[in-house]
Parts: C-alpha cells; structure tokens; sequence
C-alpha cells in the first residue's frame, strides 16, 4: 500500500511501515491481518482530548498505545517567562478539575525555595480547600465514570454537589475555577465570614449524600459486572508503572504522601487511607469512594481548630504589605511597588516539593537561579504518568472494558500535556 | 541529612568510588551529583539493594543550565517506599545526542517518562527505542525547553525574506552556539 502525502514542499510515497511510524506512537503491531482503530481524540469516554491507538483482534485489545499532546499548552516553558506569583495562574490551568491543589503544589515549591512557611491559620486553610478540591474532583470523577458505563443519573447527582463546592471557591477566590488562591507565603487574602458556616453545611449534607451514590452503584449487578476483575494490575506492577494516588491504592500500596511526607499540617489530623487489594476497576472505585469520606473527617477537624491569626507571612521581601499600610509607611510603599514590579528573589537552587493531588503525586521541581523568575519549573503530574499503565491494565481485555478503565485511573488531558 | 540519605550515599561511594562528584544538600533534599556513564549502574544497584529497595522513580527531569557547561543535567528522583525516604541523582550531559542510558528496564514507567525529556528537552537516551514527538507534532522542529528556543516575540517569515530572518534569529540550534562558544 502506497499513499501520496504531502510532506514540506515535496510529494512522497509512504509504506505501510511509514504510515504506522506516522500514526505517531511507536507502538509495535504483532500481526498484520489485525485491525487498528484509532480511539478518539473526540471520543467522549476518553475524558478530554487523548488518542488511543489500539490493536484489535475481534473485539479483544492486543495492544495499545496512548497518543497525546493535542491540549499542549508549553505551561513550563511560558512560566519561565513570568515572575513567581504571576506563574501561578497557569498552574490553575493544569488539572482544570482541582486548580487548589495545583496551587499547593506550586506554592509549598515556591516556599521551600525561598525558605519560608506560610502562619498556621493559612496553612488550615489551605488544607479544607484543599480537600474540598478532593471532593470535588472525584464527584466529576465518579459522575463521568459511571456516565461513561451507562449510570447517567450519578453524573448528574455528583455535578449537582460539585457546584456546591465551586460556590465556597468563589466566596473565597472570586473564582470558581481558576482560583490562583494560594499565593507564596500564604493566601490571596483570609476567607470571608461566610465561609465557616459554607463549610458546616456542606459537611452536614455531604455524608448522606456520599451514601446516595453509594447507594446507586455499590450493589448494583450492573456496576458490579462492569468493574469487577476488569483491569487488574498487581501492587508490584503498579509501583514499577509508577501509578500514585487511588489507582495505586487499589492495589494494595497504603502509600499516601500526606502520611509519608506531610505537609500543611497533615500530621495533625486523623484520618485512615483506604487501601483495597484486588487491583481492580471496583477497587479503586472503592478506595476513591472512601476517601471522600476521610475527606470530610480532614475537613471536619481542620475547621474545628482553625486558629486566629494572619493568613500571609510577614516577610514583606515576598508578601505584599497590607493596603492600609500604604498611606502611612514608606518602606510598605517600597516593598509594594517592588514586589508588583519586580517580584521577589529567589535564592540559587533547587528543590522538589510533592503533594498527593485528587489523582496521585503532584510533585514540582523548581530552580531559582537568583532571579525573580524561575529558571526551570517541572511537573510531575499524576494523570501523566497514570497514563503509561492504562496498557498493562487494558491487555487481552475488550473494549467496553478499556471505557471502564479509562475511567477508573482517572486522567484529566490538561495535566497530562500542560 | 537523614538516616537514609547518608546510607544512600555511603552505598553509592562504596560500590562506585569514581562516578561520584558531589553530594549537595538543600532545604533537606539530598542531590548525589554522578557521571553519566555509571548512572544504569548505580540505579540499578540502589533497586536491587535489599536495604535501599529503590523500588520507585518519581520523575525524570532535565534542566537546561544554559549558559553554564556542561549544558544540561538529569535529575531522577527516587524513592525508596518501605523507607520512606528519597532521593535525588543528578548528572550533567553534554552532548544531547548521546545521553545516559534508559532505565526502562529498571522501573517500567521510565522509558515513558525519557520521552518527555526527549520532546521537550532533546536529550536522547541510550536503549530507549519509543523515543518519538509525544506532546509535539512529528515534524516540529526544535526542543521548546531549551534556553535558546525563544518564547515568541520572533519577527514573521515570509518566502521571500525566509533566508535573511533565519539567519540573524537569536538561536539556530547547536551548530551556531558551538560557533560562538
């Protein structure tokens, strides 16, 4: 088979053995006479815009290959190119479903460069935002999930109460979104007297409504049929695929960074970390369900000993003096204009700073060369790396199957290509 | 430097005496600078280790130090689960065409995480063979994380001016920055 491509200004012929280097994943066929199908980039169960080339034998997956990039957006080349605070913006743009934890992730970095820690009551509450960005992002999780194997009124359920928790972000960021809340050496500014009782509610309501959706899948033979014993992976080969977060907890690892490594004063609080050991779709269902659970206990006892006190450090080198201090003090005017012109130093080194995200690991690597501007900011993103085990998990399955797989690890497009 | 830190790098300097060339410590991460030959040796050794049992790598990060030289280091991040301790090898590659070797073989998930290096940062890795264009298109030229890639701001080219804005562009890969060096 020859096609005729036109490739710059030339006109070439491709062999079959082109045409699938082309296909632009590398990934080997094991017989000719199998069929290639080409699964998305608008297929709606691949949540966002991620290809998946996969060889079929019958129905039955031999072999597949993801193929990504088509949402690029070069986030760390572009953060090069702004000062430290204005490079949070784009970190919002990443997981698009849990922009608060992104922010910490990047913000924790920034910090730990620059050696400083945000007050305590900042701190708790980064932590409930934190965990309500958890909350959140699995109810889309879990809503596009059971959609995907045909449960639709979850979906609509789940939405319903992620708004709930998108009206907190806004009270407290004007954003519901794009939050940019968490800033180096604290946050953009302390919540507003609505919030506590916001938060209250939401716990109040929130266990029962866990149970709703539990109620609808947990038993269900439909649900069950989809999920149970399909892509397993065993706990060796998901630490050798590097998986993190739910999807390596369903296979029986109880690693969890805010245990391992805490951070925001996650060694204060009592919570357990779901852990099931089949490996399987219903297993990290399970382990997700349970750690919205944990999640509103997190919350629960944050909120009851958020302390008083200031949300910034008082470091004016990199936090910007209150407003009111303008018209009295001419150092605070000093510090102002510089550190909105400028931005503030970073001293030469580098440091990685992990957090566990909705979705697994988050880490950042950040060098500051001295500058106000980072001279190389990474991201280890959870979805990204999740990605490369979809393969394992998906072998000599079919299919209907890989939908559910899909689903079950939990990938958000904009976090894989940044 | 915690417990595990200092047994990983009395391990390291031990079984490797001479790839060793610096231990640096930073806001309490430990960064073991290595020559890039011995780093599949070393990572397989701190893997197989039954004390360290390396059993994870978290990232596989190049940096480009630009207008330093050697121009860009390799940082793999590892972690040791059942110690709960981590990591960090570093090494410096000079010449982007011949980097370290893959350690896909080590940990699966590492091959997949070179590709990135090598899209964004053009660093090859020996034995690697699913070294391909992953966030890019095929036919794009150019590594974006390169200090000498520009970041827009680059004046337009038409067919008929092609030739005289390529040749005064701010970079032109390495043939020019050997040039100037």
């Amino acid at each position: 088979m020859t096609l005729m491509a036109q490739g710059g200004d030339t006109v070439r012929e491709l062999t079959v053995e082109e045409l699938r280097n082309k296909l632009g994943t590398g990934m080997e066929i094991s017989n000719e006479e199998n069929m290639l199908l080409s699964m998305g980039p608008q297929h709606p169960s691949t949540h966002g815009v991620l290809r998946l080339l996969v060889e079929l034998e019958g129905e039955k997956i031999i072999n597949l290959a993801p193929d990504i990039g088509f949402l690029h957006t070069g986030i760390e080349k572009n953060m090069e190119a702004k000062t430290f605070t204005k490079a949070l913006v784009m970190t919002d743009r990443m997981d698009y479903l849990s922009p608060m934890s992104n922010n910490l992730g990047y913000v924790l970095a920034v910090e730990k460069l620059l050696g400083i820690e945000a007050p305590p009551r900042a701190q708790a509450i980064r932590m409930i935002l934190a965990e309500m960005a958890r909350i959140g992002s699995h109810l889309v999780w879990l809503g596009t999930s059971a959609l995907d194997m045909a449960a639709m009124s979850v979906f609509l359920y789940c939405f319903r109460e992620r708004e709930y928790i998108l009206d907190v972000f806004e009270m407290c960021a004007g954003q519901r979104m794009m939050v940019s809340y968490f800033r180096p050496g604290g946050l953009w500014r302390d919540v507003p007297e609505e919030f506590i009782p916001a938060v209250e509610e939401f716990l109040r309501f929130m266990p029962a409504k866990i149970a709703d959706y539990e109620g609808l899948l947990k038993n269900n033979p439909l649900w069950l049929a989809r999920t149970k014993d399909v892509g397993v992976i065993s706990k060796e080969d998901a630490i050798s695929w590097g998986l993190t977060g739910a999807s390596l907890r369903g296979s029986g690892s109880d690693w969890d960074l805010r245990k391992a490594t805490p951070y925001i004063g996650y060694e204060n609080v009592e919570f357990d970390v779901p852990v099931r050991t089949e490996g399987d779709v219903y297993a990290r269902y399970a382990c997700r369900m349970d750690e919205m659970k944990e999640s509103l206990r997190i919350i629960r006892q944050a909120l009851d000993k958020l302390p008083d006190g200031p949300v910034n450090s008082a470091d004016r080198k990199v936090v910007p003096p209150p407003r009111s201090e303008l018209g009295t003090s001419m150092e605070a005017v000093i510090h102002h204009f510089k550190i909105w012109t400028e931005g503030f130093k970073a001293p030469k080194g580098f440091v990685k700073q992990s957090i566990e995200s909705p979705r697994g690991e988050f880490m950042c690597y950040l060098r500051g060369d001295g500058g106000s501007k980072p001279a190389r900011v990474h991201f280890r993103t959870p979805s990204f790396v999740n990605l490369a085990s979809i393969p394992v998990m998906s072998k000599n399955l079919y299919v209907a199957d890989l939908v559910a797989i899909i689903g079950s690890v939990d990938i958000v497009l904009g976090e894989i290509d940044r | 430097m915690t417990d595990f830190h200092q047994l990983v790098v009395k391990k390291i300097q031990k079984a490797f005496p001479d790839a060793v060339e610096e231990v640096q410590e930073f806001r309490g991460e430990c960064t073991i600078v290595v020559d890039m030959e011995s780093v599949h040796a070393i990572c397989k050794m701190v893997c197989e280790d039954e004390e360290l049992d390396c059993n994870f790598i978290v990232d596989i990060c190049a940096d480009d130090m630009l207008p330093d030289y050697p121009r860009f280091a390799v940082n793999y991040q590892i972690r040791s689960m059942d110690n709960n301790g981590e990591f960090r090898l570093r090494t410096f590659v000079d010449d982007p065409d011949e980097g370290p070797q893959t350690v896909g073989d080590i940990w699966n998930v590492g091959g997949w995480l070179e590709v990135e290096v090598y899209d964004l940062m053009g660093i090859t890795f020996q034995g690697n063979t699913g070294l391909r264009r992953l966030f890019l298109p095929e036919d794009w030229v150019g590594h974006p994380l390169r200090k000498d890639y520009p970041l827009g701001y680059e004046e337009v080219q038409f067919s008929f001016n092609w030739e005289a804005i390529q040749e005064k562009k701010p970079y032109a890969g390495r043939k020019r920055l050997a040039d100037n060096n």
